[in-house]
């Protein structure tokens, strides 16, 4: 049989096929479809409209429902969207709905879905937001898909789908303490720009990428959507079933997959960690990437610590290291990505400060886990550039308007470099503040 | 779709990287696709997110909506490279459809947005060999030979040869997911 890559033979044994290859258009079953209060009421109505008012979903035990985006708002079509998202997994028994103000709320659906114990390597995910990527730290095949190809999912639990071909990203090194991820992830796209993996996976391999912890490789395969990339994915190690067996409460099996070694790549790069250098993406693209050491001195009117990418305990353990006994210069927002994470900023502790009490004593303010400012959203957003402003975030996107104000500029950089930013008021080399 | 239909329509042009963020920003997407009045309410918004100087080029600063502030007078949007990147969001190829565009014409797509336009049915995502972003005008009158994948510009009286659809023709003829997965039998009728 010839050599596949792990996108490949999971999306083979999917379409119950031997093997795939680069190109081939194939229908595959789908394990979980994720949808939450953007893109669920469009997905519901695409799927009563085909199958009917009084259709049932394909496998309830698949279907997970993660309100996130525009949660603390007083707006009344947010609040609306998350009553019709409520409405639906009553009237469908969904087991898996983490409602708005109940014990189960979670928050940013990319961090819940792992911490739930929705992801196991070798599974397909599908969720109608285009950071479902993120999941291939988990070493399954997660894509965005829109609200009919959702819709078509929630009635049938296929869909149709081409085959990537696949592109590898090998790290080796050590990591140096002032890098993160996401300076690694920043750094490729900066190589290959905003198109280079467009209709293309992305996997991730080498001795600096099993050293990250899940977290950080959750931050490496969010972003490959930045560089077009229509998945991310990273071979389980132990590290990985541990996490995943810990969470996976159904017990559900699941099959490991991994590329072979004559799989066929389109593209390879190797890099090393450790000659690697704090960068940051300029505004307005996350492929506009600049040594920081070049844009050292920018001004800023605000710090953003939050999101998908930038709002785990990982990178809040991180910029409370260079916040503890410190005040910052700027408006500083930590917005954790879920409940567990906020909750972890209560009993994680550096040097007996739990990481809040480190950022409140800092000076900066706490919002409550979802997206927030992330993707503007409502203008009472937390966090939300209501004006012209320059912000330095540990966010995903840039692009004109993303966070609010169309004249905003946003720089996207790592928890390290926002933090040490956050205490100067202008962008600032972690390195500096470590000293 | 049908295989001999045309469309006729006057060009906005756009450059490279045009996300789904200028295409609809995210405070509209509390809007309901699935409510026919906020669907169309999303014909307002579309675009609005684009930089003044990157609207309407070669120019800039052209508005898209003219007389009215629901539906644009342009019908064709042609654009450079990695048209519709970002967010997965569906708002993004409805908000064009609402606001009466039939057609993109870019050097490529991103993904999802790709997707998004040929199982919704929503516009016809067609590639060029050329980058014509930098040859058509916004206001140019354009003529579009679907079956033919061939572009007339009415106003200079060139001719591009266009990508052919491909893979996604026969989703496209058919209107879109649903209705090609009936005909292959993926769903009942």
């Amino acid at each position: 049989m010839a050599a596949m890559t792990l996108t490949e033979k999971i999306l083979a044994r999917h379409a119950g096929k031997a093997s795939v290859r680069p190109g081939d258009n194939i229908w595959i079953d789908v394990d979980i479809l994720m949808t939450h209060d953007v893109c669920g009421p469009g997905t519901i109505g695409v799927f009563k409209q085909h199958f009917g008012a009084d259709a049932k979903v394909w496998d309830r035990d698949k279907v997970v429902i993660i309100p996130d985006h525009y949660i603390f708002t007083a707006d009344a079509m947010a609040n609306r969207n998350v009553d019709i998202l409520r409405a639906f997994a009553k009237e469908q028994a969904l087991p898996h709905f983490y409602d708005v103000g109940t014990e189960r709320y979670k928050g940013v659906c990319h961090i819940a879905l792992p911490e739930e114990g929705h992801t196991r390597p070798g599974e397909v995910l599908l969720g109608t937001d285009s950071h479902t990527c993120t999941a291939g730290a988990f070493g399954e095949f997660a894509t965005g898909i829109g609200n009919t190809d959702a819709g078509f999912v929630l009635g049938t639990g296929k869909l149709w789908v081409k085959v990537p071909p696949t592109m590898r990203f090998v790290f080796h090194g050590e990591l140096p303490p002032y890098l993160m991820a996401k300076d690694l992830i920043l750094a490729v796209i900066g190589d290959i720009g905003c198109d280079g993996a467009t209709y293309r996976a992305m996997e991730f391999d080498g001795d600096a990428v099993y050293a990250l912890n899940i977290e950080e490789r959750m931050t490496l395969c969010n972003m490959v959507i930045e560089a077009g990339g229509k998945n991310g994915v990273i071979a389980p190690d132990q590290l990985t079933l541990d996490y995943v067996n810990t969470r996976n409460r159904s017990g559900k099996p699941y099959q490991v997959e991994r590329s072979d070694a004559d799989a066929r790549w389109i593209f390879e790069k190797v890099y090393d960690v450790s000659k690697l250098q704090p960068v940051v993406a300029k505004p307005h693209s996350p492929d506009n990437r600049a040594y920081v050491s070049e844009v050292k001195g920018t001004k800023l009117d605000r710090a953003y610590l939050g999101s998908c990418t930038g709002g785990k305990l990982t990178d809040f353990r991180a910029a409370a290291r260079l916040l503890y006994g410190r005040s910052v210069k700027i408006d500083t927002f930590v917005v954790p990505a879920t409940s567990e994470i906020a909750k972890g900023l209560k009993t994680e502790k550096i040097n007996g400060k739990t990481l809040e009490e480190v950022f409140l004593a800092a000076g900066a303010k706490i919002g409550e886990p979802s997206c927030a400012a992330c993707l503007g959203g409502p203008s009472d957003t937390f966090g939300r550039l209501n004006a012209p402003m320059s912000c330095i975030s540990t966010t995903n996107r840039n692009f004109p308007g993303r966070m609010g104000h169309k004249q905003a500029e946003v720089y996207l950089a790592s928890p390290l470099t926002v933090a040490a930013s956050a205490l100067t008021g202008n962008i600032t080399d972690p390195r500096d503040a470590m000293q | 779709m049908t295989a001999t239909k045309r469309i006729l329509g006057n060009a906005y042009v756009l450059g490279d990287n045009v996300d789904t963020d200028q295409i609809i920003p995210a405070q509209y997407l509390t809007l309901n696709p699935a409510i026919p009045e906020e669907y169309r309410q999303f014909g307002k918004y579309a675009l609005s997110s684009v930089p003044p100087a990157m609207s309407g080029l070669p120019k800039g600063h052209i508005p898209f909506h003219t007389q009215d502030e629901f539906i644009s007078d342009y019908k064709i949007l042609v654009a450079g490279k990695n048209f519709g990147c970002g967010s997965s969001r569906e708002h993004a190829p409805i908000a064009l459809d609402a606001a009466g565009i039939e057609a993109v014409i870019a050097e490529f797509y991103a993904r999802i947005f790709f997707r998004n336009a040929v199982n919704g049915g929503y516009l016809i995502p067609f590639e060029c060999k050329q980058r014509l972003c930098d040859i058509v005008c916004t206001g140019d009158e354009l003529e579009l030979d679907i079956a033919g994948a061939v572009l007339l510009n009415r106003t200079t009286g060139e001719t591009y040869e266009l990508q052919p659809l491909g893979d996604v023709a026969p989703i496209l003829e058919a209107g879109g997911l649903f209705p090609y997965a009936r005909q292959v039998g993926m769903l009942k009728s």
